[in-house]
C-alpha cells in the first residue's frame, strides 16, 4: 500500500471504492454486469437453507437415503439436485444422543453454498470463528442451545476442501409428518449445529 | 501467514451477534462487491488460495474493522492491480479518496513440488501438525500447528492451496480430517468432552514425536 504525500489520506467511502474498481473492470471488459446479475439472482432466489432442509427431511424419512448421505454426502445431495461451487465435496455429520456436531470456518467463511446459500454475517464474524473451536459448549449455551455435559461436542473446522452439513436428530412427535412437513421444521442453524430441533 | 484472519482460539471478540435470518445483502454495495468478486473469479480463475490470500494480506486493523464484503472488494481490487488492470493511483482518483489495498504477497513456494495421491496415513493414525508458520497462504490454522491429533477421515487427494496460491500450479496432496482434543489444543483452558476436527493436507503433517 502506497502512503507517500502524493496520495490521499482520507479513505474513500465504500460505495465510491466499489464504483471505482467496478468501472475499471467493466471498461477493460473483465466484468459483464448483466451476466453477473443473473448469477447473483441465482444466489438470491435458488440457494438457501430450504435446500438443506429437503436433504435432512429425506434422510429422516428414508433410512437407505440416510445411509447413502452419511457414506457419500456429495453424491446423495446431488440426487436431490443440489450441487455447485462450495458443494463439490460434501461431508454430512450426524447428531446422536451422545454427539453434537458444530461447523465453523476459522480461517475465512467456507460454507456449503448449494444447500445453505451464502453464510450469515455472524458465521463470518470474528466472535464465532474464534470461539467455536475454543469454548463451543459455552458458546452454544450463550446462543440458547444447552448441550448436556455427557454429550460430546464435535467441532468441524472447514479449513480446506470439505464442506459440512449437520444432520440433526429428528425431534420427537414428528412421526406423522410428511417429508415436506419435516423440511419445514429444519432450520439453517440446526444444519450448522448452533441449534437443536 | 500468521495473520488476523487466522482467528481460531483468539480471545476478546465477545458474544456472537446472532440473527435467525437476514437478507443476503444489507446494502447495495455489498451485492456489487459480491458480484465483482464472482466476476473476477469467473473470468480470471484465481485459485481458491490466491483469492483467500488477497484478503488475508489486508492490513490487520482494516480486516478487523471492516464489514465482510469490504474484504471481497479489497481482495478483488488488489488482484486487479497486481494483474495490471489498474493502478493504485487510478483507483484513488476514481474513488475520490484513498483506496486501501492488501499488502504484497510474501509467499514462497516449497522446493518440492511433487504431487502425491497415495495417502501416507490411515484412519486411527496419530499425527502431529508441523509448526512452520509460512509467510504465504496456508490452510493449516495456527491453533493446530505443533499439536497432536488422530486421523478420523481420509479424503483422497486435492490440489494444495499453499502452492496454487503462489503460482505453483496444481499440486495434488492427500487430505485428512484430523481430530484434536480440546485439552491438546488449549490445555488448562480446554474442556473434556469437546473435540475439534480440522481438514489438513498431508504436507502439513508429520509422525508424532
Amino acid at each position: 500500500m502506497t502512503t507517500d504525500h502524493h496520495h490521499p489520506t482520507e479513505m474513500a467511502p465504500i460505495e465510491a471504492r466499489v464504483a471505482a474498481i467496478e468501472s475499471v473492470l467493466v471498461e477493460k471488459g473483465v466484468l459483464d454486469t448483466d451476466v453477473l446479475d443473473q448469477i447473483v439472482a441465482n444466489f438470491e432466489d435458488n440457494l438457501g437453507p430450504m435446500n438443506g432442509a429437503k436433504v435432512v427431511a429425506r434422510a429422516w424419512s428414508d433410512p437407505e437415503y440416510r445411509e447413502r448421505l452419511l457414506a457419500d454426502g456429495t453424491a446423495a445431495i446431488k440426487e436431490l439436485g443440489f450441487e455447485g461451487p462450495e458443494g463439490e465435496y460434501m461431508v454430512v455429520v450426524e447428531n446422536t444422543p451422545k454427539v453434537h456436531n458444530l461447523v465453523v470456518c476459522t480461517l475465512c467463511s467456507c460454507y456449503p453454498w448449494p444447500i445453505l446459500g451464502l453464510p450469515p454475517k455472524w458465521y463470518k464474524a470474528p466472535a464465532y470463528r474464534s470461539r467455536a473451536v475454543r469454548e463451543p459448549r459455552k458458546l452454544l449455551a450463550e446462543m440458547g442451545t444447552d448441550i448436556e455435559a455427557d454429550v460430546e461436542i464435535r467441532v468441524w473446522d472447514s479449513s480446506a476442501e470439505a464442506r459440512y452439513l449437520v444432520l440433526p436428530m429428528r425431534p420427537d412427535g414428528t412421526d406423522d409428518m410428511s417429508e415436506e412437513q419435516l423440511a419445514g421444521i429444519v432450520t439453517r442453524d440446526a444444519m450448522i449445529g448452533v441449534q437443536r430441533l | 501467514m500468521d495473520g488476523v484472519h487466522d482467528l481460531g482460539g483468539l480471545d476478546g471478540f465477545g458474544p456472537v451477534e446472532h440473527t435467525p435470518s437476514e437478507p443476503l445483502f444489507d446494502e447495495d454495495w455489498e451485492r456489487r462487491a459480491f458480484r465483482l468478486m464472482i466476476g473476477w473469479i469467473a473470468t480470471q480463475h484465481p485459485s481458491g488460495g490466491r483469492f483467500r490470500h488477497s484478503i488475508e494480506r489486508m492490513a490487520p486493523e482494516h480486516y478487523l474493522s471492516s464489514p465482510y464484503y469490504e474484504h471481497w472488494l479489497t481482495g478483488a481490487a488488489t488482484m486487479a492491480v497486481e494483474a495490471g488492470f489498474a493502478t493504485q493511483d487510478e483507483l484513488d482518483r476514481r474513488a475520490g479518496g484513498r483506496f486501501p489495498l492488501s499488502a504484497p504477497d510474501r509467499g514462497v513456494l516449497p522446493a518440492d513440488l511433487t504431487p502425491r495421491t497415495t495417502p501416507r496415513y490411515a484412519v486411527g493414525d496419530e499425527v502431529r501438525v508441523r509448526e512452520w508458520h509460512p509467510p504465504g497462504h496456508t490452510r493449516a490454522p495456527r491453533y493446530v500447528q505443533g499439536r497432536r491429533g488422530t486421523v478420523v477421515r481420509v479424503d483422497g487427494a486435492f490440489d494444495i492451496d499453499d502452492i496454487a496460491a503462489h503460482g505453483g500450479g496444481s499440486v495434488a496432496d492427500p487430505l485428512y480430517a484430523v481430530r484434536f482434543t480440546s485439552r491438546e489444543l488449549w490445555d488448562e483452558a480446554g474442556a473434556d468432552g469437546e473435540v475439534v476436527c480440522v481438514n489438513l493436507f498431508e504436507r502439513y503433517l508429520e509422525d508424532p514425536r
